[in-house]
Parts: C-alpha cells; structure tokens; sequence
C-alpha cells in the first residue's frame, strides 16, 4: 500500500481500525479482568470487521459482526460465567512454560509478517476473485452468485456444509445435552 | 461501494458520543455521596443475598452452540436471498438448493427436539 492510498478516505479507515484492533488487542492479553478482557475483545473483532469494510471485503465485515462479534462472543462470557471466573485472578503457575509458549508464538507470527513484508504482495488469488471480477468481488452480491451457481463447483460445497453444520448440532447435544433418562426410553 | 456505509460510521459515531456524553456529564455534574446501603447491589428492594457471581448451568451454553449453528445457516441465506430475485432462469434451481441446505439442518433440529435439547427443565 503506498502512502498516497494510505492517505485516502480507505486508507484512513483501515489506519484507524488496524489502531483500534491492535490497542484492543493489547488490551484484551494485559487486563487481569476476564470479563474486562472478553469485552476488549468485542472490540477488537468489530475493529477487524471495519478492516474488512476498508478492503472491500463487505460479507466478510457482516459474517465478523454477526458470527464472531454476536455468537462466538456469548460463547465466550458463557465460558467465563460458567468457570466462575468474573473475580479470578490469572493464575501465575506454569510460568516457565508459558514464557515458552510466549516467545515461539511471538517469533513464529513475526517470522511469517516480516516473510509477507520482504516478499511484497503476496499474489494470491482466491477462486472466488477469479470468478467475480472488478468491485463486486467482497459484496454480498458477488459472494452470492458464485457460490449459488450450478456451473461453478462451489455450489456442491455449500451443500455440503449443512452436513458439517448437522454433525456440529449433534456433537453439541451429544456433549453438552442432557442424558436421557431409562424411564423416557420407554415412554 | 463503501460510501453506502458512512450510514453506519455516523450511527456508531453516534452512539459513541452519546455514551460519552452520558458517561461524562454524570461523572461531571452529579453528586457523589456514597453510602453502605447505596454502594450494595440491587435486589428489588431485598437485602442481597450471597454474590450474584454463581456458576451457571451448562444448559446456556448448548443453547448457545445451539445458537451459532443456526446463525451460520442464516449467514449462507443472506448472499442467496440478495440474489433471488435476480437469478431469473435460476430462480426454481436456486430455491431448491436452498431447500435442500436447510432440511438437511432441519434433521438437525428434530434431533436436538426429540433428545430435549431445547427443553429447560
């Protein structure tokens, strides 16, 4: 990105939402609070779906609010309601192992961002870009008339992810659901 | 393409000034004269009883997981029914691939019916 783009009107909304990704972020690892940390991470996945608005990326923006921001969120504070740990303090054992996990973490996500920063623009291009030329590529419309379309292959895959779906619902009520009782067999 | 969503960038500007305003204008103006039995959580009126952070059920959790699974069937409905008018020729094709998608789910939820997952007690 040069920093003619940067300085455009979506340039300046990208600069402002990678900030507000990247404090929230910070905030999200250094609050000792969970509930205080999670809610920081609220912001930070809206901070990402206004990334995603800034690239064009218009359904991946509105999957980021409803799926991360709504669904995976609750699951989230549920964790934390359910661990009773509104009060808790992180827990400082296992230091030695997390500063481990810490440091190759840290060295393999910079490894991997200064690999993109030396290699430029990595030219990658996604099927559906291929199929969906110009500005409609990220817009709901775009996304919508690849992945319907009876000549394009995607369409079986789309099928096939109600299945996925099906075996998430009853891996959750097989996990999580109540044991049936030998008395309602019967009935 | 995105200059139809400056709607939205001034709604949560919106939002957030008021909060801030709110937030602000009370921390500014109003009086601070706490007290025991101010300072005390809200129970209607009843002296509290224990701390309100109890472990919760597990059941709000499957309802949960529950939840995001039909909220990721809503999100293949949106690109499908922005296009539906426009398919043309496509238009029964593109119902009945759709039908197909959500009684695949739809076994899915007979199944969390008839094993009592959407039941509470």
């Amino acid at each position: 990105m040069t920093l003619q783009a940067l300085l455009s009107g979506q340039g300046l909304m990208f600069l402002f939402f990678a900030v507000a990704a990247i404090a929230s972020g910070i905030l999200v690892v250094i609050l000792q609070n969970p509930l205080r940390a999670a809610l920081s991470l609220v912001i930070n996945l809206f901070s990402v779906a206004g990334l995603y608005l800034s690239l064009n990326a218009y359904f991946l923006a509105t999957v980021q609010v409803i799926v991360y921001a709504g669904a995976i969120m609750v699951l989230f504070l549920f964790v934390i309601m359910l661990l009773n740990m509104g009060q808790a303090n992180l827990n400082t054992s296992y230091r030695g192992v997390r500063t481990i996990i810490a440091f190759s973490s840290a060295i393999g996500f910079g490894g991997l961002m200064s690999a993109v920063a030396l290699k430029g623009q990595p030219n990658v291009m996604l099927p559906a870009d291929a199929m969906v030329t110009g500005s409609s590529a990220g817009s709901v419309e775009g996304i919508g008339k690849v992945l319907y379309n009876p000549n394009l292959p995607w369409l079986f895959a789309f099928e096939w992810t109600s299945f996925l779906l099906l075996v998430a619902v009853i891996g959750a009520v097989v996990l999580a659901g109540k044991r049936q009782q030998p008395s309602e067999d019967k009935a | 393409m995105l200059s139809s969503y400056i709607p939205v960038l001034v709604m949560v500007a919106g939002a957030t000034i008021v909060a801030l305003a709110l937030i602000g204008l009370s921390a500014l103006l109003g009086p601070r004269r706490p007290s025991a039995s101010k300072d005390s959580a809200y129970e209607c009126g009843v002296t509290p009883i224990g701390s309100a952070r109890e472990r919760f059920p597990v059941k709000f959790y499957l309802t949960a997981m529950l939840f995001i699974v039909f909220d990721i069937e809503t999100i293949f409905l949106y690109p499908w029914a922005v296009n539906y008018k426009a398919s043309g020729g496509l238009m029964f094709f593109n119902l009945v691939e759709m039908l197909v998608f959500v009684a695949i789910l739809l076994v899915g939820y007979i199944y969390v019916w008839k094993r009592g997952g959407l039941e509470w007690g």
